[in-house]
């Protein structure tokens, strides 16, 4: 098992069989990510597909801190999930090929390595699955 | 209320220029303006600067004169040239000045903007992970409106082509070259479902605008534009916004919403009265979104609309008659003016090979940019 740590603390609960995501509450109104000094709120886990797209070249780096290159760069699918009667989350996803996502699809949270450290660390953050290509894997 | 009179209006070609100074490209589109008004630097007592890269735009003014007037630099984001068009129409308004000028330039670097997530309050893991981009919010704005709307792929494809054939024929335009809708959906997707020629590029470049009390305007030129509106408004609670990490679930309308509203209320004219507008064209997508969000076509109205060549020089409602953001990239300072710019060409009839038949009188000008503002103006012969 390879050494990791998390891209930020207070993100989401990690180490944890069921991780969630970490919001915050003021006046009714929720935020992700959390804001300092509020009411934490874990946010639920699952949710459905609102609307994606796909990042196709490498982000500029700084800020982005992959250890890829431009030409080892792997796109990836991102977009919105909607946790109902919570919020919109925005995520990186698990699947990377937009023919095989689809609005309304159920998608649960997972934590992933973004990147790996030099030393072999693996970064770790949150991002979202399809619920099939779960079950099927 | 005080009328506002556009009295001369000057650019820079959007594009690339190597080592030429950001200031300079800037100073030479204010000459540009002043040469057109008939006038010069002396005359103007106030003027409105707005730059991106350029940290004291009001430097320019080493160039045009050291006259004690006051200067301002603006920036807000996208929405930077119809803000300093809004501040100089302002002044005017309020009794500052007789004769104020807006002043817009850039020169970016090549590739998508890159920042600190800082700069807007985002913490630091949201430009580690590779969130922190403007380019798609865009893709995922788009692909979410296609599948509620029913637009498709080729409309898009359609929107970019139309741009691109207005760019070959505006002498002035940074892409000159036609491309087909076969060959825009066959390009690189850069974030699905947008491909390479459905986005504009960061460049460089400069535009400018001399302005007036109404009454006066006639000094300068026999052929004055109005200022009937010019809106800024900034999101409210619920939009969904570039860089943002949550969203509610219960939405509100983006500002361009707000802003079309307010300028159309303030102009007393409506989107059905419009002749030619120049909308936000990031990418193509932006463009077909923003039809609706100003009013001019109800949402999914754009795949009949696109297929019937509404938006084409001689359709119904001529959209980005230059070639928009699409075919002159994105200098963020100067990129409002040079819609102000293009819309007063045709309202004056001078647009050249791309000018709207039927001696357009009402024209609108919109932008729409990071972290969600935008600014419209509606001016008339």
């Amino acid at each position: 098992m390879p050494q990791q740590e998390v891209v930020s603390e207070g993100l989401f609960t990690w180490p944890s069989e069921e991780p969630s995501l970490i919001a915050s509450r003021r006046d009714g109104e929720l935020s992700f990510p959390a804001r300092p000094g509020d009411e934490t709120v874990l946010l639920s886990r699952r949710g459905t597909l609102w609307g994606f797209t796909t990042q196709q070249f490498r982000p500029p780096s700084p800020p982005y801190d992959g250890n890829d290159t431009p030409e080892a760069f792997e796109p990836y699918a991102l977009g919105y999930v909607e946790l109902p009667g919570e919020l919109l989350v925005q995520a990186r996803f698990t699947e990377s090929d937009p023919t095989r996502l689809r609005i309304g699809q159920e998608m649960e949270l997972c934590i992933v390595p973004y990147t790996i450290r030099p030393d072999g660390t693996e970064v770790l953050t949150y991002a979202f699955a399809p619920v099939d290509e779960k079950a099927a894997s | 209320m005080t009328d506002v009179a556009i009295v001369g209006v000057g650019l820079h070609p959007f594009g690339r220029y190597g080592d030429k100074l950001c200031l300079q490209m800037g100073a030479e589109a204010a000459q540009a303006a002043l040469a057109d008004a008939g006038t010069e630097w002396s005359r103007v007592q106030s003027a409105y600067v707005g730059s991106y890269e350029v940290s004291n735009p009001d430097a320019v003014v080493s160039w045009l004169g050291l006259t004690g007037i006051p200067v301002r630099g603006v920036f807000n984001g996208c929405a930077t040239g119809g803000t300093s068009l809004q501040m100089a129409a302002q002044a005017i308004r309020h009794g500052e000045a007789d004769v104020a000028m807006a002043i817009g330039f850039d020169k970016h670097p090549r590739g998508a903007f890159a920042a600190d997530p800082s700069v807007i309050g985002l913490p630091a893991w949201y430009g580690r992970t590779g969130m922190f981009l403007t380019t798609h919010f865009f893709g995922t704005k788009i692909q979410r409106y296609m599948h509620e709307h029913g637009v498709s792929a080729e409309t898009l494809a359609r929107v970019a082509a139309k741009n691109l054939a207005n760019g070959s024929i505006t002498p002035h335009a940074w892409r000159q070259k036609q491309v087909s809708v076969e060959e825009i959906l066959a390009s690189e997707v850069v974030n699905y479902p947008l491909t390479r020629y459905m986005y504009c590029g960061p460049d460089e470049g400069a535009a400018a605008l001399v302005l007036c009390r109404g009454d006066i305007a006639r000094e300068f030129t026999s052929t004055p534009v109005f200022v009937r509106a010019a809106e800024l408004r900034s999101r409210r609670y619920g939009a969904f916004e570039v860089t943002s990490p949550s969203i509610p679930v219960d939405s509100a309308p983006s500002p361009t919403v707000d802003a079309s509203r307010a300028a159309y209320e303030v102009a007393g004219i409506g989107p059905d009265d419009v002749q030619v507008a120049q909308l936000q064209d990031t990418d193509a997508g932006s463009e077909l979104i923003h039809l609706a969000e100003n009013g001019f076509c109800a949402d999914g109205e754009q795949e009949k609309w696109i297929a019937d060549g509404a938006t084409e020089i001689g359709g119904r409602l001529p959209v980005n008659t230059d070639g928009g953001l699409i075919a002159n990239g994105e200098p963020i300072g100067a990129s409002g003016l040079r819609q102000v710019y293009e819309i007063v060409h045709q309202l004056q009839g001078r647009a050249g090979d791309r000018q709207v038949p039927g001696n357009p009188r009402v024209g609108y000008t919109h932008l729409y940019g990071a972290p969600g503002a935008s600014a419209v103006s509606i001016l008339s012969r």
